[in-house]
């Protein structure tokens, strides 16, 4: 017998730099694209969602406060670690997506390229949407943009892990903090995302993931006051419109879903999705009173 | 001096301490506040009452190399009688001379109520020994003259030698005996609204009766915001000590126009108190017969012209 | 005090305005009655009188002014840029040109004083058209792609308190970029627009690119749910905010909302202290307080407090109050009985919670709708006064002992719009305004514009951003 019995993982969710089981002490069945059993992901529930909120609120001062230069390494440095663990998620995406392996490995690739070009973006956002304002007075006027805060991403239900990545790099490259709910049907390289980022220098709760019924975890969040905006690119029309309009209740900012096709160029729209433009005035002319101030 | 100042002068570092200690001006938004409270619109009469009012404050000033006893002569007459054809205008605060002009002044204004000011201590660069300064005041004073209009010292105030200032503010004041003092700061060389403040504040402690914004000799002289700035200064002194003190802006202000709107700051910044000439004074010359014209024109409803007021 | 120095009235000539007996809605270039023949009356909030009869708008008028503008965007948006930024250049000039007369008739309706209309309005409007017509040929430029495509048909409902200066942040960025816009002014301030049809006329926009819908709520809601408008720009109250934002879920209409404020003025205790005195005072009582991002609440270092409160009750004491008209006055009319009725209660509600009350001494005129300017001291963050947008002419004094505390404070609210820093510390200001999560930060400095700045909220303030290059995203399909 030289089969050995593999050591299989137990899949957790990943909230506040740690890896708790659901609070609802619940799991789902994930299985692979012929209906195989693959794993039990965590069943979220509305708890995990607060305690998530939590977490990304406490992140979100040092995280946003952290310099720009900091954050693109850190977004480097996830890609340097996927790079190593590459394997891992060519196998998991093609399990779950039911893709052949070079075609994972194509997503894998490009997944990893996405960290890279988030990671150089965080430190050059600030010179391309800012800048100086040239006002009609004697004032310097300078705009500024800065992350809007906690950020719930719905992500693709498709496109398990490079939809995953290019929804949520561009929410943090910029200073924001997330909770995730992962493809529910394909959960597991979400999950395991959350296993690189906790060693990837990304503070604890940065990220949140969740795993479940993305109606169920996303409604809450929809709702959920000290929730500054949303991505709904992984609800479908029905539950984006119901979403939506529970997110109005404290206006968030909203990202309708729309056909993305994840291996195009990203543009900045979804790093600019979640930035607000904070605009600062200060009299100048303060030389002297002797003439050349006026 | 109140004795509430006794400890900031004390000693250099003292006095320093507390004029730096002084809270900052932000030049931008008191010059907006000078330029808004210029938008105020003083008609009929309001306007009739600032033009009176104006005349009475203002000090007839000459201060020229080329001034004879004819030309302070004809001041003085003007002073007392500044419309001929209006025995009702108002006289003027005062007549503005140099130290050898004074007695002459004095003849000419006689028991009109005209008080006649001198400026001394070396106008208007201030630059000579405090002897030399402090005879030029001594002279003036023997001569006859009601106030003294003299210079601080803008060098040693640059180098930040406070004390000399304030020093030389209270010998001047002391050889004043009873004229009244006008400290002149001369802000377009103090440069900044922050040294505009600290000069204003070591004039008032050293026991200034006026303190005054310029020579009318360099570039830069009375603005709205230099004015305004000195008028909350006035204001913050006597809420803070009970004395107060007046002040004039010197030098630029030459239409009527002008002039109500530093009426309009006093009225708004340091308030109705300083609406006379015993607190506030204007230094200047053409500006009184633009006043008379724009006088004529109220009285009558048409615009006079030059040749209807007189010329000397 | 009493002066001697009693300012003579000083009225701006009423003639330089000739406001019709009635007007109707200006629909594909001309005016007409409403479908259902109803009509409203727009009185000066200053004396009650009735100033004119103005068609209302009803669920009829809006589809046809949609249809309209729909038919228009095809051509308008199919000129070259340098073609409409032409047409917007005219607008700008046209304003100048008729700017006391706009000035006259925006305080006649609003109530605001002429020295506002005529110092801020006024030339703010002018200056924004000029701004966007500038853009309109140089979109390429704008940092959003190669030719980017404006949106359609562009369905805005615009508030009372700058009736003309918030329809030119609407329509000058919308129409730079190729959009047609269907406006609705507030239901106390349609004159203005009105006259705005006018200078579209004297300009020969083309018909239908600018349509103007005087009328309440009920026709601001229909614009925004027709399902032939493709972008919804809103300024207005949170509520109201937050009712569009619902009412467009689920759809493909972009959205733009500026929403209320409950501002915070810091004053640290090395301010400039009569300066801050005089940004306290623009900031919670230009136009009597009625601004979104009015500094209304005053965050003063406890060490410092009793000083500056004198100085600002001084000061408050010399502001003038009365006919909005006299080029004096400093202090103009409540818009409305309704908004009156509402300050009042608000301020009622302060005093009812502890807080003490002071107002400037001033003469309240028998008709129109006044408020004296007020401030409340010791407030605390559980007041009702620090927490609603009051709207009004009231500033709620509150106090902080750090930098720390005050960053907290100011930021302990639903809203985010803007916020005041005053010390002459530059590196407390930026660390200060780098932590305060408001759009619009004025340090040492309250209540500025300009065309060029962004200008819009955080939080429940409202999302996108109007002015700038950054004003241009909102009417673009980017």
């Amino acid at each position: 017998m030289s089969d050995r019995l593999t050591v299989l993982k137990t899949y957790k969710l990943y909230v506040g730099g740690k890896f708790p089981r659901s609070e609802s002490g619940r799991v789902y069945e994930v299985n692979d694209s012929k209906g195989r059993w693959l794993a039990n992901a965590p069943l979220a529930s509305r708890k995990d969602a607060r305690d998530a909120v939590v977490a990304a609120r406490k992140a979100f001062g040092g995280w946003s406060g952290a310099t720009a230069y900091n954050r693109g390494q850190v977004l480097y440095r996830v890609a340097e670690m996927l790079e190593g663990r590459k394997d891992q998620f060519v196998r998991e995406v093609r399990d779950a997506e039911g893709i052949s392996k070079s075609e994972a490995a194509a997503q894998v690739d490009a997944a990893i390229d996405r960290w890279v070009w988030y990671a150089g973006w965080t430190d050059k956002i600030a010179q391309v949407m800012g800048g100086a304002n040239p006002v009609a007075g004697p004032f310097f006027n300078l705009s500024t943009p800065e992350p809007t805060g906690v950020v719930t991403v719905v992500a693709p239900q498709e496109s398990s892990f490079l939809g995953l990545v290019s929804v949520l790099a561009p929410v943090i490259a910029t200073g924001n903090t997330a909770v995730v709910i992962a493809s529910e049907r394909f959960p597991l390289p979400a999950l395991s995302l959350g296993e690189v980022l906790a060693t990837s220098d990304v503070p604890g709760g940065v990220v949140n993931i969740l795993t479940g019924k993305t109606a169920e975890i996303a409604a809450p969040l929809a709702a959920h006051q000290d929730v500054n905006a949303i991505d709904l690119t992984g609800a479908d029309a029905g539950l984006a419109r119901e979403l939506e309009v529970a997110a109005a209740d404290n206006l968030k900012r909203v990202l309708r879903p729309q056909a993305v096709d994840f291996s195009a160029d990203p543009g900045t729209h979804r790093l600019t999705a979640f930035l607000e433009t904070k605009t600062v005035w200060h009299p100048t002319g303060s030389l002297g009173a002797s003439g050349s101030a006026y | 001096m109140p004795t509430a100042f006794a400890d900031v002068t004390a000693s250099d570092s003292t006095l320093r301490r507390f004029l730096h200690g002084l809270p900052g001006v932000d030049a931008v938004g008191l010059e907006a506040r000078a330029a808004s409270l210029g938008t105020r619109s003083i008609k009929t009469t309001a306007k009739a009452y600032a033009i009176d009012l104006a005349i009475s404050m203002i000090d007839l000033t000459t201060l020229e190399g080329a001034d004879t006893p004819g030309k302070v002569r004809a001041l003085g007459a003007k002073a007392v009688n500044p419309d001929p054809t209006d025995r009702g205008t108002p006289r003027t605060a005062a007549v503005c001379v140099y130290p050898d002009m004074v007695a002459t002044a004095k003849a000419a204004v006689g028991d009109s109520g005209v008080k006649v000011a001198s400026v001394a201590t070396a106008f208007p660069a201030g630059r000579a020994a405090i002897d030399v300064k402090l005879g030029d005041v001594r002279e003036a004073v023997a001569a006859g003259a009601d106030e003294i209009d003299m210079v601080i010292d803008r060098g040693a105030f640059l180098a930040g030698d406070y004390m000399t200032v304030f020093e030389q503010i209270r010998a001047v004041k002391e050889a004043c005996g009873t004229a009244r003092l006008k400290v002149i700061f001369e802000t377009g060389e103090l440069s900044t609204y922050d040294n505009i403040r600290r000069a204003s504040w070591i004039g008032m402690i050293a026991g200034a009766d006026f303190i005054k914004t310029s020579t009318g000799k360099v570039g830069v002289n009375a603005t709205p915001a230099n004015t305004l700035l000195m008028l909350e200064a006035v204001r913050d002194f006597r809420a803070q000590t009970g004395v107060q003190i007046g002040v004039k802006p010197a030098g630029g202000i030459r239409s009527t126009k002008d002039a109500v709107k530093f009426l309009v700051l006093v009225n708004e910044t340091a308030g109705p108190d300083w609406l006379d000439s015993h607190w506030f004074r204007f230094g200047a010359s053409s500006l009184l017969n633009d006043l008379l014209m724009q006088r004529q024109k109220l009285a009558t409803g048409r615009y006079s012209g030059p040749d209807y007021v007189t010329v000397d | 005090m009493t002066s001697p120095f009693e300012y003579a009235p000083a009225p701006e000539s009423r003639s330089v305005v000739d406001i019709a007996p009635s007007y109707g809605l200006f629909i594909d270039g001309e005016f007409t009655e409403a479908a259902d023949g109803k009509v409203f009356k727009t009185v000066s909030p200053a004396t009650e009188e009735v100033l004119s009869e103005v068609a209302q708008a009803g669920e009829a008028d809006v589809d046809r002014a949609v249809r309209a503008a729909r038919k228009a965007f095809e051509t308008w948006s199919a000129l070259p840029g340098a073609e409409r930024a032409k047409y917007l250049f005219r607008i700008a000039r046209i304003i100048q040109e008729r700017s006391r007369e706009l000035a006259v008739l925006e305080t006649l309706d609003n109530g605001k004083p002429i020295k506002e209309t005529r110092d801020a309005d006024l030339p703010l409007v002018a200056a924004h058209f000029f701004y966007y017509a500038g853009w309109a040929d140089k979109l390429d430029h704008a940092g959003y792609g190669k030719n980017p495509a404006p949106l359609g048909v562009a369905g805005q409902v615009i508030p009372w308190n700058f009736p003309l200066l918030m329809l030119a942040w609407k329509i000058a960025p919308a129409l730079a970029t190729g959009n047609t816009v269907v406006l609705k002014p507030a239901e106390t301030t349609p004159l203005s627009a009105l006259f705005f049809a006018d200078i579209c006329r004297q300009a020969g926009l083309p018909n239908g690119v600018v349509n103007i819908l005087p009328g309440y709520g009920d026709a601001g809601a229909a614009l925004t749910a027709h399902p032939d408008v493709d972008k919804v720009a809103f300024t207005g109250s949170t509520a109201v905010g937050k009712a569009i934002a619902r009412q467009v879920a689920g759809t493909d209409k972009k959205v733009t909302l500026e929403l209320g404020g409950k501002g915070a003025n810091i004053v640290f205790d090395d301010a400039p202290i009569d300066q801050a005195v005089e940004g306290i005072v623009t900031g919670i009582f230009f136009n009597q307080g009625q601004v979104c991002c009015a500094g209304s609440r005053l965050l003063v270092q406890e060490s410092i407090q009793e000083e500056l409160l004198d100085s600002l009750k001084r000061r408050l004491s010399t502001l003038r109050l009365g006919d909005p008209l006299d080029k004096n006055t400093d202090i103009g009319a409540i818009n409305s009985a309704e908004q009156l009725a509402r300050i009042t209660a608000l301020a009622d509600t302060g005093e009812a919670e502890g807080a003490e009350r002071w107002s400037a001494p001033c003469e309240l005129p028998e008709n129109g709708y006044w408020f004296a300017p007020t401030l409340f001291t010791n407030v605390t963050q559980a007041h009702t006064i620090a927490r609603d947008e009051i709207f009004g002419p009231v500033l709620s004094v509150l106090s902080f002992r750090t930098p720390d505390e005050a960053v907290a404070k100011a930021n302990n609210t639903q809203y985010g719009l803007s916020a005041g820093i005053w010390t002459e510390k530059g590196s407390r200001i930026l660390a200060v305004a780098n932590k305060l999560r408001a759009g619009v930060v004025w340090a040492n400095t309250f209540n500025k514009f300009d065309p060029t700045s962004p200008f819009g909220g955080y939080k429940e303030s409202g999302f996108g951003r109007e002015g700038g290059r950054h004003g241009l995203e909102a009417y673009l399909d980017v």
